[in-house]
């Protein structure tokens, strides 16, 4: 064992001192991932307003059940608003707020008993002064400010139109955000706008209302500095990783042969040390360049682009199994190659093909039936499906497909690879 | 002196080739034995199988004792190798390439460290412990290969063709630091080489081997005892004369043996030099060559090589 690790620390030297490699392994994935968010003209100006936010997840408690409130869950999941919220009714609070301050979702908005009532006395004639004050109350979530003043807006505008007596007349603003007129970063600028428009009827003719305390929203949670987010980055970066990964694990096959070229690896097997010592170790030093390689890179967009990769834990397997399934691939590439040269052609076909099966260049949704079940070879398919759950705010628990198919693909690919590994003569003479 | 090496009948097949042909013997513990033969003869595979890189096709050695066929893991311990070829890391300094065999070779902590350091100073790259090995100049990198072979201080150690494709002075440097652990440090040394001058300045004993067969084993006196009384003429020539024609012509001659033709010189194995010189000068003369240089050369290994071989060592 302490060969193998030997020869495996050895090894992650030499790849992380060979400067050809260090371009290919994170230069060119940090600056392609760089190159696609241009192009695609979604990387907003630094510290600018965060972009692209769609599907904002937003929970909603109905404890009213009447007109009002109905009315108010309707307008959140209207087809209007379907792009830029994802709203949910639930019924558990504990829950909900649980889901808020563990940052899955945006916000919360609690819709309380009796809100119908309170704004739309049966009898109007007789307000009850002394009646306590029926809010409605909006968790918001300060971890993503900008998501939940897009919210706070919406929540603001449903009120000032209820206000007006114009319930069901509110489409205006929501049709301008979401037809792309007004982009969300507007959205924010419009509601204060809007706040202080509200605001300043409030004073005016609609004091009747703040003054009876019976329509108000309660805004809990102080905003906080929202991390920008790129989504396009989001998606090109693990599929630009794992691209990468595939080429890491093709020169970790390909310093096997050139180690037989260069006589080294005749020299390690006249030294006391057994030929599946120098294999395991080969295979180790690939496998832990490969981690490597998606730590720097995946900590690097972390702290340099602020992407958000999702649960720690659950990157972490996927970064441990994606390699390891990459590394069979690089193994039977080797283990049916003569020449080191051979390993790169044939590795670099590889990473090209199993990029565009796996997804990393376009979504595989776009894909017909019978590319995206043979993209299940890839390590990229599998690897983007779970980091693509992650993103979606899936922690550990929800991976299980994912690992298992990556898992799954490593174990037949290493066997294949040995089995053909052990019928080679040629490897020593 | 009891042998340390003993090898019996080893024969190794590449497909068709028969590289190696049934060659037997032995080394004795504390000797430099000197297996001597052209380019293609066996040698690297003859090494190769005694250092269990693979095991041959048939036959088998025993290396103090451990068969390589059986106990390749037993004569691994015992043993070093420097290889022909240069087997290094590049992209590691010589010092980091020195701590990465040493353990493998199961040195470590202290005596690691001390091993590594007596070793540069031996092959005097002290200085550029901390370069990369890819910096190196040829005659470097022979020493730091001759270097790793010593970390582990072997009992019997190989050295295969060391001093190929170096300047005189590393040349110098690696022949000197043989004899050096020969004597010093008592190891016993199996050296392959193509130059009859280094087999015979360091050997005790020689091994001449040709198409993968032994064809001759002793010390330098019984090898050349072998050619009975014999001397080599060695006849240089011009650039622009050709030798060819000449060649039937002595061989005809009495008290000649042979006549070897190489570049514009001719070597010609005699019974007695000064007694036929006239005679061979007259023929020169004869055929309008005009000779530039004579030396007349004392029986040597190149000799035995030619008799028995009828090649010269070098082709
Ligand atoms: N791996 C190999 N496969 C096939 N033939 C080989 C191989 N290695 C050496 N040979 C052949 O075996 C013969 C002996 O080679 P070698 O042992 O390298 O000789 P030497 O070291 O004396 O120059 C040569 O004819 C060579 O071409
Ligand atoms: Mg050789």
């Amino acid at each position: 064992m302490k060969k193998i690790l030997l020869i495996a620390a050895k090894d992650l030297r030499l790849a992380f001192r060979d400067r050809a490699a260090i371009i290919l392994m994170l230069a060119a994935p940090f600056l392609l991932t760089l190159g696609m968010a241009l192009v695609t003209g979604r990387l907003a100006s630094p510290g600018g307003q965060s972009s692209g936010l769609s599907n904002i997840p937003v929970l909603i408690i109905n404890r009213d059940g009447e007109s009002l409130g109905n009315a108010l869950v309707e307008t959140l999941q209207s087809a209007e608003l379907d792009e830029l919220l994802d709203a949910q009714v639930v019924e558990d609070e504990e829950a909900a707020r649980r889901a808020v301050d563990e940052d899955q979702v945006a916000g919360l908005v609690i819709i309380p008993p009796g809100f119908t009532q309170s704004v739309i006395p049966e009898q109007a004639a007789i307000i009850d002064m002394a009646a306590e004050p029926v809010k409605l109350q909006f968790y918001a979530n300060p971890a993503r400010p900008n998501s939940s003043a897009i919210i706070e807006t919406i929540l603001r505008e449903f009120i000032s139109r209820v206000e007006e007596g114009r319930v069901m007349g509110m489409v205006s603003v929501f049709q301008m955000l979401t037809s792309g007129v007004v982009s969300p970063a507007e959205a924010q600028a419009y509601g204060d706008e809007m706040r202080q428009l509200f605001q300043s009827a409030q004073e005016e003719d609609l004091s009747v209302f703040e003054e009876a305390g019976t329509l108000n929203l309660k805004v809990i949670g102080a905003p906080e500095q929202e991390s920008v987010r790129f989504d396009v980055m989001a998606y090109m970066a693990p599929g630009m990783a794992l691209l990468f990964l595939m080429f890491t694990v093709t020169y970790g096959g390909r310093s096997f042969l050139a180690e037989r070229r260069q006589r080294t690896l005749q020299r390690m097997l006249t030294s006391p040390t057994a030929l599946p010592q120098v294999l395991a170790g080969k295979m180790l030093g690939t496998y832990l360049t490969g981690v490597m390689q998606l730590l720097i890179l995946i900590g690097g967009s972390s702290l340099l682009f602020n992407l958000r990769w999702g649960d720690f834990w659950g990157v972490l397997a996927l970064i441990l199994l994606a390699t390891f399934a990459a590394t069979g691939w690089g193994l039977l590439i080797t283990a049916f190659a003569r020449t080191p040269g051979q390993v790169s052609t044939y590795g670099s076909a590889i990473m090209l093909v199993f990029g565009i099966m796996g997804g990393s260049f376009i979504d595989l949704s776009m894909l017909p039936d019978f590319v995206r079940l043979v993209s299940r070879i890839t390590p990229n398919a599998w690897a983007l499906d779970g980091f693509t759950i992650l993103g979606l705010g899936g922690g550990l628990s929800d991976l299980t497909r994912p690992l298992l198919g990556l898992f799954a693909l490593g174990c037949v690919l290493f066997i294949l690879a040995v089995l053909r590994f052990s019928r080679r003569r040629d490897l020593v003479q | 002196m009891s042998a340390i090496l003993q090898v019996n009948n080893l024969v190794k097949r590449y497909g068709d080739l028969t590289a190696v042909k049934g060659i037997s013997f032995e080394v004795q513990e504390g000797e430099i034995f000197s297996l001597l033969g052209p380019n293609g003869a066996g040698k690297t595979t003859t090494i190769s199988v005694l250092s269990t890189l693979f095991p041959p096709s048939e036959g088998d050695a025993l290396i103090a004792g451990n068969s390589v066929v059986r106990q390749p893991y037993a004569v691994r311990q015992t043993i070093g190798i420097v290889p022909q070829e240069i087997a290094l890391y590049e992209d590691l300094t010589a010092r980091e390439n020195l701590h990465f065999w040493g353990q493998l070779y199961g040195l470590g902590g202290r005596e690691l460290k001390q091993r590594c350091e007596e070793v540069l100073e031996q092959t005097g790259l002290q200085e550029k412990a901390n370069q990369r090995v890819k910096t190196f100049s040829g005659g470097m990198k022979r020493r730091l290969n001759i270097g790793v072979g010593l970390l582990h201080r072997p009992r019997l150690l190989f050295m295969d063709e060391p001093t190929v494709g170096i300047d005189p002075q590393s040349r110098r440097a690696i022949l000197d630091t043989v004899k050096d652990l020969n004597r010093r440090a008592g190891m016993t040394i199996l050296y392959t080489t193509h130059y009859m001058e280094e087999a015979q300045e360091l050997s005790h004993r020689v091994g001449i081997i040709d198409h993968g067969e032994m064809i001759a084993i002793g010390t330098q006196a019984e090898l050349v005892r072998m050619v009975g009384k014999a001397e080599t003429l060695v006849l240089q020539f011009g650039e622009d004369q050709s030798v060819a024609g000449i060649i039937p012509h002595l061989q005809r001659m009495p008290g000649v043996q042979q006549v070897i033709a190489e570049n514009h010189s001719l070597q010609v194995l005699v019974n007695d030099a000064e007694e036929i010189l006239p005679a061979v000068i007259q023929t020169c003369t004869a055929e309008n060559l005009k000779v530039r240089t004579i030396q007349i050369q004392e029986p040597n290994l190149e000799a035995v090589f030619l008799q028995l071989t009828g090649r010269a060592l070098r082709d």
